[in-house]
């Protein structure tokens, strides 16, 4: 061996093209099967849907339910990812693994114990029976259940990303915590705001089994557009249940998009990326 | 004035006790030690970033040991410089005027007063990413000082710079000095910038027990 010998690494290509077949089969699988919906309804199938009464009321109730499950979970997620991202505490361990309950149970059963909760003597007394099963806020309950859990893991992660050492900084320049909360932590979490919004709102959207066992599926009252899907498959509407089908695809990827125009115009970058 | 009397320090396993020294008002002194002989932990001891388990801290005759960092008035640059990415220059030089609930008017004048000291009037409006190294330090100090602090504490603030930067740090550090009169505790371990800077130079083998 000549240690003075230039050495020629192997081809990087074999390596990239396992990377790419592997990736690849992912992505035409999504690919695939988002052209199979729209070989199967064209546009004016999705048009001639969206001019159904139920079927505009069920979008309607979709895009509202779920922007006000994103806010409220941003709003509930932001406090508790900060609160387990920055403090010890005992229990706290047993905490962090009851908040990720909603993730892992199965979407149904977390509606039904929805049902059950409610149903309680505490619960009838205070009238939020009435008040949320079968209704729209029952919609917006069941979502909520499910959604804000994934806000709260992205928010602890996101604030566990920030450096507490900025904080600290913050203290000797005469800021209390909610100073250096408002002042530094937050906007410098904006990007995990946005992305814990983004995947609450597009979660919300797509929710069916808490809805259906909490909320119901009444036309035009607590129907949604997964609902809808499920109601027009019932009835053996496929062409209506793939033309809302069709319109949540576009839905949720223009949203991917806005969010990520949102990102790049913020100068925030995906971390670890070539650059 | 800087009072330190019998003070231990602690952060993890490391710690040490039995830490005296003082420095007179207006001075500058120049703490130094080997790495890793608790410079740095006895810096965010007395900013009150780290708890003291024993002794005493006074800054200008007041016992600040059980304050909190904001209520003791200190000035400090951490040898990681640490600045918001979200903040504008001008906005870190602000901060602490803000909280402080000071006049806009004030603040203005204020942050106008220490970019033209600190030479950063031409950054006022940009964020921290794309500054260089002295630049960044240049803020640091500017965000540690904009609020008259009774003391500065410095952490290695030279370290890491090639010569030329080296220079112009180290002036601008003795003419904020000079100009501000604060009180000011720089660590380090390079023999050459305690004796370029320091009016008073300790040793934390000298200062410190066991």
């Amino acid at each position: 061996m000549n240690p003075g010998q230039e050495h020629i690494p192997k081809s990087d290509a074999p390596f990239l093209a396992a990377l790419c077949i592997l990736g690849g089969f992912y992505l035409f699988m999504i690919v695939a099967i988002v052209a199979a919906d729209f070989g199967h309804s064209g546009v004016g199938q999705v048009l001639a849907g969206l001019r159904q009464p139920e079927i505009q009321y069920s979008v309607k109730l979709s895009l509202v339910s779920s922007v006000v499950t994103a806010l409220l979970s941003i709003w509930v997620g932001v406090p508790i990812g900060y609160l387990l991202s920055r403090f010890r505490f005992p229990g706290k361990s047993v905490i962090d693994a009851t908040l990720d309950i909603p993730i892992v149970l199965p979407p149904i059963v977390v509606g039904l114990s929805l049902l059950i909760l409610f149903k309680t003597p505490a619960f009838r007394a205070l009238g939020l029976d009435n008040a949320f099963i079968f209704t729209r806020k029952g919609v917006v309950a069941a979502q909520f259940m499910v959604a804000c859990a994934f806000a709260v893991r992205i928010m602890r992660t996101t604030f566990d990303d920030i450096p507490a050492r900025k904080e600290e900084i913050a203290f000797t320049l005469g800021c209390s915590r909610s100073d250096a909360f408002w002042r530094i932590v937050l906007p410098e979490a904006r990007n995990g705001v946005l992305a814990a919004a983004t995947v609450t709102w597009a979660r919300a959207l797509v929710e069916f089994g808490p809805i259906l066992v909490f909320a119901g599926t009444t036309r035009m009252k607590t129907e949604v557009l997964p609902s809808t899907v499920f109601l027009e498959l019932g009835i053996g509407e496929i062409d209506s249940a793939v033309a809302i089908s069709l319109l949540m695809i576009v839905c949720a990827l223009a949203v991917m998009i806005v969010f990520r125009m949102m990102a790049a115009s913020q100068g925030l970058r995906p971390r670890g990326g070539r650059r | 004035m800087i009072q330190i009397n019998g003070l231990a320090i602690r952060a993890g396993a490391f710690h040490r006790e039995g830490i005296s020294f003082a420095v007179p008002t207006g001075k500058y002194a120049i703490l130094m030690g080997r790495t890793g002989c608790g410079k740095t932990t006895l810096l965010e001891t007395i900013c009150g970033l780290l708890e003291a388990p024993a002794g005493e801290i006074r800054l200008y005759g007041r016992e600040v040991s059980h304050l909190k960092p904001a209520q003791r008035g200190i000035g400090y640059v951490p040898q990681d410089v640490v600045l918001f990415n979200n903040l504008t220059v001008a906005k870190h030089l602000s901060l602490a005027l803000e909280v402080r609930r000071w006049p806009r008017k004030a603040i203005r004048e204020r942050v106008g007063e220490m970019a033209q000291l600190l030479g950063i009037e031409r950054l006022l409006r940009r964020k921290p990413y794309g500054l260089s190294g002295g630049e960044q330090h240049r803020v640091a100090l500017g965000r540690a000082l904009s609020f008259r602090p009774h003391v500065l504490c410095l952490d290695e603030p030279l370290s890491g710079f090639d010569a030329a930067i080296w220079e112009e740090i180290c002036q601008l550090l003795q003419t904020v000095q000079r100009q501000t009169g604060v009180t000011t505790l720089h660590v380090t371990h390079h023999r050459e910038e305690a004796e370029r800077l320091g009016d008073v130079i300790l040793e934390m083998e000298n200062i410190a027990g066991s």
